[in-house]
């Protein structure tokens, strides 16, 4: 049986806005087998609580998403690495939060847990603690001539989050990236349960700062589906509305970065300025430059004052054409985009990688538009897309989603619904699954409510699927444009760290 | 684009906003406590090594404004260094996690004396929202000595040049 029929042929358990299908391990089994040679199911994202492992399919023929969980047997389940690898970060991350062993996983290293807790799988209720000294982290081999290792980390030289990066290299030349992450783990999880959905979300918007409203967005849908309820018209409207300025105001930050590692200085200083006035008119709009608790589950924390959003828009819309001419009039800038750091069609599909990872190697995926929710699902609207899959298409996306979202924003703040900003979320029982298109890509927010309290939670970052590929993009490149590819992903830490 | 651009911005007034005047009080009572420390004098001049111990990456975000023409860092004699060998300051984030307690030591560790810590952020002080967690040893000064605190969550761009600039002006 092909893979998409195991999943629909399983019993299903009540999740809003779809079902949950409840596999026992033979079927998973059966399923991990039916996966193997079936490119049409999409891994999205994959967690676990204490007693099952959980993951969200993409059905791509049909557009269905289906969740699906499994029994944890005597601790142990079948492992998805082996037909699915994006999945070994997170079999990892559920051995060292909950303690559930993929069997036959292609990686069985610690991920989380660098030896430097006080317990072993603290998320687990049979936690056990944790009585050695931490040991070094072991890299995958590497054989060959003349190869040597760069070691980068955790502390970085720039002003970015921590991690391991161990480059092998052939005189200037990358033949292997690993990265290794985890440094930033902060127990998020684990602080989310037990709490009431409006507690939850300020560490929903916690997980990555720099996603902070499509993170409380994702979260809050969530809630609310558990709940059975939803946020009033002009809440999802102010909701767009923020997401719109925090996917500007980041890829204006990440345009002007990615030229500064080319050391073209004039390019981050008008992006950084236009930056700058998104966010002040944020801070002016709704009271924060990152619009940090603005999202609030059943609404929005305040109303817009709006007044400030249009000129600075304005602004933005009259230059960007003028620096994108610059950008192109360069050729030593271009020279050190094009064809570097390149990902092919094949892997963005084999990895699900979403956002403009995905997008500029030809996945043409959004979440604004499939599955969609309010308000874009009633407003048309472009998803810009290539193919080259280099850092220079990464920046193009970017740069073309600034004008796509200049466009939303003037449409969302011209017709602003009147009406309430939040509903009450009553104290429920239930499971539901939330959504929301960051600036990096789909964020998916999975949560089960027991009695209006968190029983258990896992927000998916973009960055899971799109780490992988970066160990990828480098490969052949030299060690020194590793920084113009790394900043052309600009992946999170904090947000796959948890 | 470029020359145009340039040739408009020397015809104009700076993009770059006027600082605020900082406040006497404060300065004085940071001087007096940075006292001993400042024997050896650094100058008007502070070399940067920024850390993320932990951090959400949100702090970050508002400190990389830093270096935008809009607040200019460099105009007061402020720097980021890559290493921590040639910093002056440690600018630390974040609530303090237990996978990064060892590498923020043997930052500061590595960094020359006479040094200052700067904790940056609510998380900074002691571990904020994330207080109580499992992976969370505290707020930077369960780890390093710290001199001085910018709270906020994250604290604007604005908030951080002011009390970069009370270290500088509390060691002239
Ligand atoms: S203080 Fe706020 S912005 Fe800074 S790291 Fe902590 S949660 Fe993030």
């Amino acid at each position: 049986m092909i893979a998409a029929g195991i999943l629909r042929a399983a019993p299903t358990a009540p999740c809003a806005p779809w079902s949950r299908h409840v596999l026992t391990p033979d079927a998973w089994a059966a399923l991990v087998d039916a996966l193997r040679n079936d490119r049409d199911v999409a891994l999205l994202s994959m967690w676990a609580d204490s007693q099952l492992v959980y993951c969200l399919f993409h059905d791509i023929g049909t557009g269905d998403f289906i969740p699906a969980s499994v029994q944890v047997d005597a601790g142990a389940y079948r492992a998805l690495s082996p037909v699915r690898p994006a999945a070994a970060w997170f079999e990892r991350m559920i051995h060292d939060l909950f303690g559930h062993i993929a069997e036959g996983g292609t990686d069985n290293r610690p991920w989380l847990d660098h030896g430097h807790w006080d317990q072993h799988a603290p998320m687990s209720p049979r936690a056990t603690p944790n009585l050695m000294a931490a040991e070094p982290p072991q890299f995958l081999p590497t054989e060959g001539d003349d190869l040597h290792q760069i070691a980068v980390g955790p502390v970085h030289a720039g002003i970015i989050e921590p991690g391991h990066f161990r480059f092998t290299a052939q005189g200037e030349t990358i033949v292997r990236l690993e990265i290794r992450l985890g440094y930033v783990h902060k127990g998020t999880l684990g602080l989310m349960r037990g709490k009431s959905p409006r507690a939850a979300a300020r560490f929903a918007a916690r997980l990555s700062g720099d996603s902070t409203v499509a993170h409380s967005i994702a979260f809050a849908r969530a809630a609310e589906a558990a709940a059975a309820v939803e946020a009033p018209a002009r809440a999802l409207v102010l909701r767009a509305v923020m997401a719109e300025l925090e996917r500007v105001a980041n890829h204006l930050g990440d345009c002007g970065a990615i030229a500064n590692d080319a050391a073209f200085a004039f390019l981050p200083a008008r992006f950084g300025w236009h930056r700058e006035a998104v966010l002040a008119a944020a801070f002016g709009a709704f009271g924060h430059r990152l619009m940090m608790d603005c999202v609030v589950p059943g609404g929005v924390a305040g109303d817009v004052a709006e007044a400030g959003i249009l000129p600075v828009l304005a602004a933005i819309a009259t230059e960007l054409p003028g620096l994108l001419r610059v950008y192109d009039d360069y050729s030593s800038l271009v020279d050190r985009m094009v064809t570097t750091g390149t990902v092919r069609t094949e892997l963005v599909n084999r990895f699900a990688a979403g956002g403009f990872v995905g997008r500029a190697s030809g996945r043409d995926f959004d979440l604004r538009r499939a599955p969609g929710y309010a308000p874009y699902s009633d407003m048309a609207f472009e998803i810009p897309l290539l193919q080259a899959g280099d850092v220079d298409a990464r920046f193009r996306i970017r740069a073309a989603e600034i004008t796509v979202s200049i466009d939303l924003l003037r449409r969302l703040l011209a017709g602003l619904p009147d009406g309430p900003l939040t509903v009450p979320l009553p104290l429920a029982t239930g499971e539901g699954i939330g959504w929301a298109e960051g600036f990096r890509g789909d964020i998916w927010t999975w949560l089960r409510l027991d009695g209006g309290q968190i029983a258990s939670v896992f927000c998916r970052d973009p960055s899971w699927l799109q780490w992988p590929l970066l160990q990828a993009a480098v490969e052949g490149n030299i060690v020194a444009d590793f920084p113009l590819c790394n900043k052309s992903f600009n992946c999170s830490y904090s947000g796959v760290d948890l | 684009m470029v020359w145009r651009s340039i040739a408009r911005t020397l015809r104009q007034c700076p993009l770059t906003v006027a600082p605020e005047t900082v406040s006497d009080a404060a300065t004085q009572d940071l001087a007096d406590r940075l006292a001993a420390a400042s024997q050896r004098r650094l100058g008007r001049s502070l070399a940067i090594r920024q850390v993320d111990a932990g951090s959400c990456n949100g702090c970050e975000l508002e400190i990389n404004m830093l270096n935008s023409i809009v607040y200019d860092l460099e105009r007061f004699g402020l720097r980021f260094v890559a290493s921590p060998r040639h910093a002056d300051v440690l600018l630390v984030t974040g609530p303090i996690t237990r996978n990064m307690q060892d590498a923020l030591r043997r930052t500061y560790d590595a960094t020359p004396d006479p040094k200052f810590v700067v904790a940056v952020g609510d998380c900074a002080v002691d571990g904020g929202v994330f207080k109580g967690s499992y992976a969370i040893h505290g707020g930077v000064d369960s780890t390093i000595p710290v001199d001085l605190v910018v709270r906020g969550c994250p604290p604007s761009p604005a908030q951080l040049l002011e009390g970069l600039r009370l270290l500088l002006e509390a060691n002239a």
